[in-house]
């Protein structure tokens, strides 16, 4: 009986010695996550168009933590809604044609000798990209550009293009091989011969 | 000579060899092509800038495009002759893309330009040499084309242990480093050791295969001859030897660690032609532009090496190789394990072209079809950099890039041995070049919306600042005025007694109570301007509207307390001899100021709701109120010194001189008005309120500046006058440019139309005459305006009139270039529409969209107010006979033009939702087709309009003048 009482005496004294060097080591050590609006913040495409119906990629970050749907940012496309799904672990779904398509990337370039200067487009630029002062000629830093469109509407003589941003020999990449299923009936490695005979 | 020991490295595969084809013919020296094309990166890093332009001679070696940054090279001419063409050309890359190319037509001389050898560069200094290098264009000629300069200088961070020369060539068909040992041995190690002088290693070593016996034995020969200590290591034949990592590793038995350099080792590894190019440059002066490559392959009769000079098309090559161009299957740059298919022969060589492969089918057949991996291990078996291929595969193949990277690969040499051993025919290395494609651009993409994120940030927050600053200026404002208006009060009561100690009428009490009267209306009026303040701010119309009713009746009362007030002090005081002048002199002041303030206020609020009727009705009181406050005061003023009798005789100069001041004054805050006002018309150009109202303020500073005039000598006045011309000159220039613009667009629609031979055609046509009409009047204007500015100069009162009419025609014009770019977005969008198919007749079904008819409403509205005001400046300036029917009809061709141009923004908003919303195709064609009866109406309209005005308004303006 009093073996029990003394094992039970010790299984107590242990346990409260552990609880306490972990309460104070989750304390001590605790590490701050990052925030689950930042992690949708970084997925995001940053281009600042407002298509998704917030003003800016942040505020869409907010309203995705609070419920939104995960599928209102054209720019990002497909690729952007796959990486919302794995983080925060919930079904893909296509892209809200509500909120416009899916385009190549584009950057905006102003006809400078038809523009007025009246700095409308500068007002609209959510990330600076274009550079003018009022009553002189405009024009935009292609590498700031995000290509969002918002500097279209608001020129009054409609001299910025959207351009599409072309493929280089620099900027072209491999394309992916087609994969198995692109040759139909040929699962069998030694299908091949046959081919060769006829 | 010696020999150096010999590790081995993992993996590696024995594919047949192939290169005895190519080594059957001595070396061969093609005859020129008719043109060299050289791209302008032929190298790692940034483009080359071109230095020449088209048409320009050039002499073989003469720089004609230079490094564009760090990492970037210099490019000559192979040869002399002329610059055709700087351009777009196919150049030799897997996608098959064009790069921008310096194309020369040989002129057959082959002249080189002067060629000066850095005789002294052993003791010169290493930075100079380095960049003697750069100058040369000299690039690694093994691989990537990495520029020399810069591998040699990285090479300078540590301490160099081993410097290797690559000799190995392990890829199957390929010889050309073979040749080029045999044909130049003695350069080749006069390059080594010029190099070995830049970079002091501790050894040198050449590290070459053992199936080129030939070029083994040559080497020693030179080495030994030399008595050189550099080495020689001869490796066994095993694909890929060559890859620098494993040459490395072959020589040295130490590991390249991943993600590191071989310099971050104390290893420099060199390619044998680039040895040679580094020798051609220091001791002859040739800069690199010409080099050895193989040409091999079934389908060339005659396959060899030539020494060929940068820029020679494929195809001149194929030929000399006597191509049989039936058995041509499959054209790859490189060999067959690194290289890439060529889709044409057109495409030039390039300093990193080592071998050009002519296979026929059989040589090179159609890959066998992709099965799935079987986990056999032979690839990981074959890995020269000890890399798990199929893990790869299964990664690449789901996309999961992080892992693909934790799996190292980034250290893959794409050598193509795990896709040779592979039993299920998987083309490995394609998966790994677009994963690593993939990595590169989300990378690319992270640091991109990074910037993008950073810049959104940084405006924001800049805004936020704007924002509050405005605030805290705007209660700064609000203080001072709240505390200027309690001065007012102290003043008041102050002046009060004074009158009453000295006359003690009842006068003096009724002034008192009616400045304690004006004081709490004031206070009130003010109260219900701050409220009226916030609720245009919080926008809410209902309360605004009580407020501005309210607003405007406490003004009513406060002028008519002020009106009384003034009287009751005006008559109180008579009686005063001396002080009661100055007194009411200094509240003649206060008036001044206060009405100043409130002016200010009320334009202020105008600014922010430019559109509000009855705010703009007030300013113009308050305006009036203080132009009355101004003349009291300057009568007074003119009267004090008079009446004084201890008036000096510099009184009534001070006096004038302050009128003076005062008449500037105001010049100056209409001038910054009326641009205030301006610059909101610019920015809504079509609201004919603002328009009229820029009239008005342009009358008024008229006006002010007359009586500015009238006040000073005649050669002051003409001053400002002058400049104003300048000004008005300016501003029709610009005017002019627009006007040709739209010519020019119009001119650029018209012949897309044409082209497409659309229907719009005539409209277009149409456009184009209105808009060349309109560039013609403005030229005409612009040359008037020119003979008679200088005349207009000396008489101050004339300038005004011109000014009048520029302006007036300004805003037009702005308007119209406004318009015109509204059409051509409408023309865009139907344009568009015809592409897709769509049918004219389909976009011209029947309607009419609410929307339409209220923004035409209220256009109508607008005219309606626009009309009168717009109207009086021409006619109260014009002193001949009255233009007022020109006027009226210039008006209305605006009007009808602003139609014109709605219309056609309303047809450009439904054809672009059209295109969104196919679904909705059916309502919106009919408001589409509504919106175009419209716009056909307005033009109708105008056309007659503009043919009857052309000539009146000509007269008109002339008559301005
Ligand atoms: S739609 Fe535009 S603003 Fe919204 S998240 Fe996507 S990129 Fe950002
Ligand atoms: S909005 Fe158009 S006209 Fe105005 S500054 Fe920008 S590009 Fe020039
Ligand atoms: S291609 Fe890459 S993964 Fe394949 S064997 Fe060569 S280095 Fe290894
Ligand atoms: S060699 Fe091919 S089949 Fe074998 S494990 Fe590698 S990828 Fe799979």
């Amino acid at each position: 009986m009093l073996t029990v009482l003394v094992a039970v005496g010790i299984l107590l004294v242990l346990s409260l010695i552990f609880g306490a060097i972990l309460g104070y080591a989750n304390v001590r050590f605790h590490v701050e996550g990052d925030p689950i609006v930042d992690q949708i913040d970084a997925i995001l495409p940053q281009t600042q168009c407002g298509q998704c119906g917030h003003p800016g990629c942040r505020p869409y970050a907010e309203a995705i933590s609070n419920g939104e749907a995960i599928n209102h940012c054209p720019p990002g496309g497909q690729a952007t809604i796959q990486a919302l799904a794995d983080l925060l672990d919930v079904e893909a779904i296509p892209l809200d044609g509500d909120h416009g398509t899916e385009t190549a990337k584009r950057v905006a370039v102003i006809r400078e000798d038809e523009c007025i200067g009246c700095t409308k487009c500068i007002q609209a630029c959510p990330v600076d990209a274009i550079l003018g002062a009022a009553k002189q000629m405009h024009t935009v830093i292609a590498d700031e550009c995000t290509g969002c469109d918002l500097c279209v509407e608001p020129c009054p003589v409609d001299c910025i293009d959207m351009v599409e941003v072309g493929v280089t020999s620099r900027t072209w990449s491999w394309e992916k091989p087609q994969g198995i299923a692109a040759q139909p009936g040929s699962i069998i490695a030694t299908d091949r011969q046959a081919e060769v005979v006829h | 000579m010696q020999t150096a020991s010999v590790f081995s490295f993992h993996g590696g595969i024995h594919p047949p060899e192939n290169k005895t084809q190519s080594l059957r013919l001595p070396l061969g020296r093609p005859s020129l092509p008719t043109e060299l094309v050289l791209p302008l990166g032929q190298h790692i890093g940034q483009s080359s800038r071109p230095l020449v332009n088209i048409g320009d001679k050039v002499l073989k070696g003469q720089t004609i495009a230079i490094n564009n940054g760090f990492l970037s090279s210099f490019l000559h001419a192979p040869t002399s002759g002329t610059i055709k063409a700087i351009e777009e050309r196919p150049i030799a890359h897997p996608s098959g893309l064009s790069d921008v190319c310096i194309v020369i037509a040989p002129d057959g001389e082959e002249k080189w330009s002067t060629l000066t050898p850095l005789q002294d560069w052993n003791t010169l200094s290493k930075t100079d040499v380095l960049a003697y290098l750069a100058e040369m264009g000299i690039v690694g000629m093994g691989g990537a084309g990495f520029p020399t300069q810069v591998k040699l200088q990285g090479a300078h961070k540590h301490p160099l242990t081993h410097f290797i020369i690559n000799a190995a060539e392990c890829e199957p068909y390929i010889t050309a480093d073979d040749m080029l040992i045999r044909e130049k041995t003695i350069e080749l190690v006069l390059g080594i050791e010029a190099l070995q002088h830049l970079v002091e290693a501790e050894q040198v070593i050449i590290g070459i295969e053992d199936n080129k016996p030939t070029a083994i034995a040559a080497l020693n020969k030179v080495l030994s001859d030399r008595l050189s200590n550099i080495k020689v290591a001869v490796v066994p034949t095993k694909y890929p030897s060559g890859g620098e990592k494993q040459l490395i590793q072959l020589l040295t038995g130490k590991e390249v660690p991943s993600g590191q350099y071989p310099a971050d080792i104390g290893i420099l590894c060199q390619n044998v032609g680039t040895c040679v190019a580094v020798h051609d440059a220091i001791h002859l002066g040739q800069p690199l532009i010409s080099r050895f490559t193989t040409l091999t392959g079934d389908a060339l009769k005659a396959p060899q090496n030539v020494e060929v000079l940068l820029g020679t098309p494929i195809q001149h090559l194929l030929n000399y190789a006597e191509n049989d161009s039936k058995k041509l299957k499959r054209l790859v740059m490189g060999g067959p394990m690194m290289g890439f298919t060529l889709d044409s022969a057109n495409v030039p060589i390039v300093k990193t072209s080592n071998c050009v492969l002519a296979a026929s089918k059989k040589e090179l057949p159609q890959p066998a079809p992709e099965q799935a991996c079987i986990r056999c291990g032979m690839c990981e078996q074959a890995c020269p950099a000890s890399l798990l291929p199929q893990q790869l595969l299964w990664f690449s193949k789901s996309q999961e890039l992080e892992k693909a990277e934790h799996y190292n690969l980034f250290d893959c040499i794409e050598c193509g041995a795990c896709s040779y051993v592979c039993p299920s025919s998987i083309p490995l290395v394609q998966y790994y070049r677009h994963t690593k494609s993939s990595i590169r651009e989300a990378r690319e993409a992270a640091v991109k919306s990074d910037l993008a994120k950073q810049r959104f940030e940084a405006r924001k927050a800049r805004q936020d600042a704007e924002a509050a600053e405005k605030e805290a200026k705007r209660l700064a404002r609000q203080k001072a005025s709240a505390s200027k208006s309690s001065e007012t009060k102290k003043v008041a009561p102050k002046a009060a007694p004074a009158a009453a100690a000295t006359t003690a009428t009842p006068a003096g009490d009724d002034s008192k109570k009616l400045k304690i009267d004006l004081a709490i209306a004031k206070t009130k009026l003010k109260k219900l301007q701050k409220q009226l303040l916030e609720a245009q701010e919080n926008e809410h119309t209902e309360e605004i509207n009580t407020l501005q009713l309210q607003t405007s009746a406490q003004e009513k009362a406060v002028a008519l307390l002020e009106e009384q007030l003034a009287n009751a002090v005006a008559s109180a005081p008579a009686p005063v001899p001396k002080a009661p002048a100055s007194d009411e002199l200094k509240k003649a002041k206060v008036d001044v100021a206060l009405s100043g303030t409130k002016l200010k206020k009320a334009q202020k609020q105008l600014a922010e709701s430019p559109d509000d009727a009855e705010l703009q009705a007030k300013v113009a009181g308050f305006e009036k109120e203080l132009a009355d406050a101004q003349a009291r005061l300057s009568k007074l003023s003119a009267d004090a010194p008079a009446s004084s009798t201890a008036a000096t005789s510099a009184a009534p100069k001070a006096a004038v001189s302050d009128e003076l001041k005062k008449a500037k004054v105001d010049v100056a805050l209409l001038g910054v008005k009326l641009k205030k006002t301006q610059k909101q018309l610019a920015e809504s150009p079509d609201d004919a309120e603002l328009q009229a109202k820029v009239a008005g303020f342009e009358k008024e500073l008229n006006d002010a500046q007359a009586r500015l005039a009238t006040l000073t000598d005649q050669a002051p006045a003409a001053q400002p006058a002058a400049a104003n011309a300048g000004d008005e000159l300016k501003k029709l220039k610009i005017d002019t440019a627009i006007a040709k613009a739209a010519v020019k667009k119009v001119e650029k629609a018209l012949k897309k139309a044409e082209d497409l031979n659309s229907p719009e055609l005539d409209t277009i046509r149409q456009q184009l005459k209105d808009a060349q009409q309109r560039a013609d009047d403005l030229e005409k204007a612009l040359a008037n305006p020119n003979t008679t500015a200088p005349s207009a100069t000396p008489t101050a009162s004339s300038a005004p009139a011109p000014s009048q009419q520029a302006n007036a025609d300004k805003q037009r014009k702005i308007d119209l270039a406004i318009a015109k770019a509204a059409v051509k977005k409408a023309e865009k969008g139907i344009l568009v529409l015809q592409e897709q198919g769509q049918d004219q007749a389909q976009i011209e079904a029947s309607g009419l969209p609410d929307k339409l008819s209220a923004a035409r409403a209220k256009l109508a509205d607008l005219e309606a107010k626009g009309e009168s005001p717009a109207a009086t400046p021409n006619n109260a300036e014009t002193t001949t006979a009255a233009p007022d029917e020109a006027a009226l009809k210039a008006e209305q061709i605006k009007k009808q033009k602003i139609a014109a141009a709605l219309a056609k923004a309303q047809i450009n908003k439904l054809t672009k939702r059209l295109a969104d919303s196919p679904q909705d195709a059916d309502s919106i064609q009919l408001e589409i087709t509504a919106a175009k009866q419209k716009q056909q109406d307005a033009e109708a309209q105008l056309t007659q309009l503009q043919l009857a005005q052309v000539t009146p308004s000509q007269d008109n303006t002339q008559e301005n003048r």
